[in-house]
């Protein structure tokens, strides 16, 4: 339980997925201008890692160790996320009608979110077993929402701040993010 | 100029991915915390998107326009797992170094953003020299960011410390350093107007996004088919239009000839039927 805790936490905090392994960064730029829409990047973004890595898990234990094929699994597990996207869009879309209001947007985004390969590939190095890749993947997601409504809080009020020419636009949003890069390094201790 | 060295010429100025496009950016960001690491992660993208665009190319015509992402995607992990294995066999400690990011060169933008907007349009020659001249337009952008970072923050050119350790910025080549490296390039090219993505000058590709990373609000992707759609029926278009004319430029000319004829007809019978008059 304890070694659980100090993944996901670790995972969370610590080695945050954007700023500090800089995976994920497109979305984390581009859908932060408003908090309401960065909560939802960030609540699709645990659904889909968090079947993602289970998904990965799974397959890479039960299908690529016995079949002896594991060098194919960057193949097999983009093939899966993308698959995996584009089953869980049609499920919501069948069945939870107002989840897929929320979050159907942003689920095509995700396929090509780094993120979600980079946990699947971070488990097979690190050699978690099913129930920690699971516990690793929603640190991962939690970390990145946590990242995401934080950077989307401050832009919200960079918008009334007089900020100098040529610094406008993204220089300032990559100063913000550099700047919580640092404040995140704080975690560093907590493990 | 030729064909080959314009793409190359493109690649590395007019259209740089890092610098002008913007496109990439987790692994500019990630691996560029010294030059070497920089030059190993811009080499191996190299490779990749050579070959990807080349395999791309010659199989346009086969891959139905549906499933073409996919598609390409299975092209591109392949090319990236031949990579990766070969990486880990000849330069062990670069792969080690380098780590999750080489498998991750299967959701670089550019490569996907290359083989989308040049490489299914253009013949194998083109796209093959388009990917070297990008992939080295992307290797040059990442050494020297990587050097820049690496001579701030640890003091050393390739390794081979030059600066004394209390003169080193050290959160240069940590991970806030690569955000603020960033925030400074895209302001001092704000700042003399050079043409980035960021300030909107860059030139546009045929996505309607750009492929740019930056400015992605997901809302692109839809406005990204609708423009692909738009520009294929104006081509269809076109080219029934072109078509259309052709055949009434054909019809056209082929009454002007034999209107041609007849009056050439008719002007030899009058003159026929004038010289004997003249003889007379």
């Amino acid at each position: 339980m304890k070694e659980l805790l100090l993944i996901a936490i670790g995972s969370a905090l610590v080695n945050n997925v954007v700023l500090s392994q800089f995976l994920g960064l497109c979305p984390f730029l581009g859908v932060s201008k408003k908090t309401e829409t960065a909560a939802g990047m960030g609540a699709a973004v645990i659904f889909v890692i968090v079947i993602a890595t289970a998904c990965t898990s799974l397959v890479y234990d039960f299908v690529l160790t016995p079949l002896n094929i594991t060098y194919l699994q960057t193949i097999v597990f983009i093939l899966v996320i993308a698959a995996l996207v584009q089953f869980v869009e049609m499920f919501l879309k069948k069945n939870m009608v107002s989840l897929y209001q929320s979050l159907g947007v942003y689920l095509p985004l995700i396929t090509t979110n780094c993120a979600v390969l980079g946990v699947a590939l971070t488990n097979v190095q690190e050699e978690y077993n099913f129930i920690q890749s699971v516990v690793n993947g929603i640190g991962i997601s939690v970390g990145f929402t946590i990242a995401i409504i934080l950077l989307s809080g401050v832009r919200e009020k960079i918008e009334f701040n007089d900020v100098p020419h040529s610094f406008k636009g993204s220089p300032i949003v990559l100063i913000t993010s550099g700047l919580m890069s640092i404040a995140f390094f704080g975690f560093s201790g907590l493990i | 100029m030729n064909k080959c060295t314009e793409r190359i010429y493109n690649g590395i100025i007019k259209e740089n991915p890092t610098f002008i496009l913007m496109l990439g950016m987790c692994p500019t960001l990630a691996t560029t915390t010294s030059a070497i690491n920089g030059l190993g992660m811009g080499l191996s993208t190299t490779a990749v998107l050579m070959f990807s665009n080349l395999i791309i190319s010659l199989l346009r015509r086969i891959i139905p326009d549906r499933v073409r992402i996919p598609a390409f995607i299975v092209i591109v992990a392949s090319l990236v797992t031949v990579v990766q294995l070969l990486m880990q066999g000849y330069v062990p400690s670069l792969y080690a170094s380098l780590g999750i990011y080489i498998p991750l060169i299967v959701v670089n933008c550019i490569i996907l953003g290359r083989a989308e907007s040049y490489a299914c349009k253009n013949g194998p020659v083109e796209s093959f020299f388009d990917g070297v001249g990008m992939g080295l337009g992307f290797t040059l952008a990442l050494t020297v960011i990587g050097m820049c970072r690496e001579l701030l923050g640890a003091g050393a050119f390739f390794g081979q410390t030059i600066i004394p350790e209390q003169y080193h910025i050290s959160i240069l080549v940590l991970a806030p350093g690569a955000l603020l490296t960033l925030a400074m390039l895209t302001a001092v090219q704000n700042k003399l107007k050079l043409p980035s993505a960021t300030n909107g000058d860059a030139p546009q590709s045929a996505l309607a996004c750009g492929g740019n990373c930056m400015t992605c609000s997901g809302a692109a992707c839809m406005a990204n088919h609708a423009v692909l759609a738009e520009k294929k029926a104006e081509e269809a278009a076109k080219a029934a239009a072109a078509k259309k004319a052709a055949a009434e430029k054909a019809l056209a000319a082929k009454k002007a000839a034999e209107a041609a004829k007849a009056a050439e007809a008719t002007k030899e019978a009058d003159k026929a039927a004038s010289e004997p008059g003249k003889e007379n």
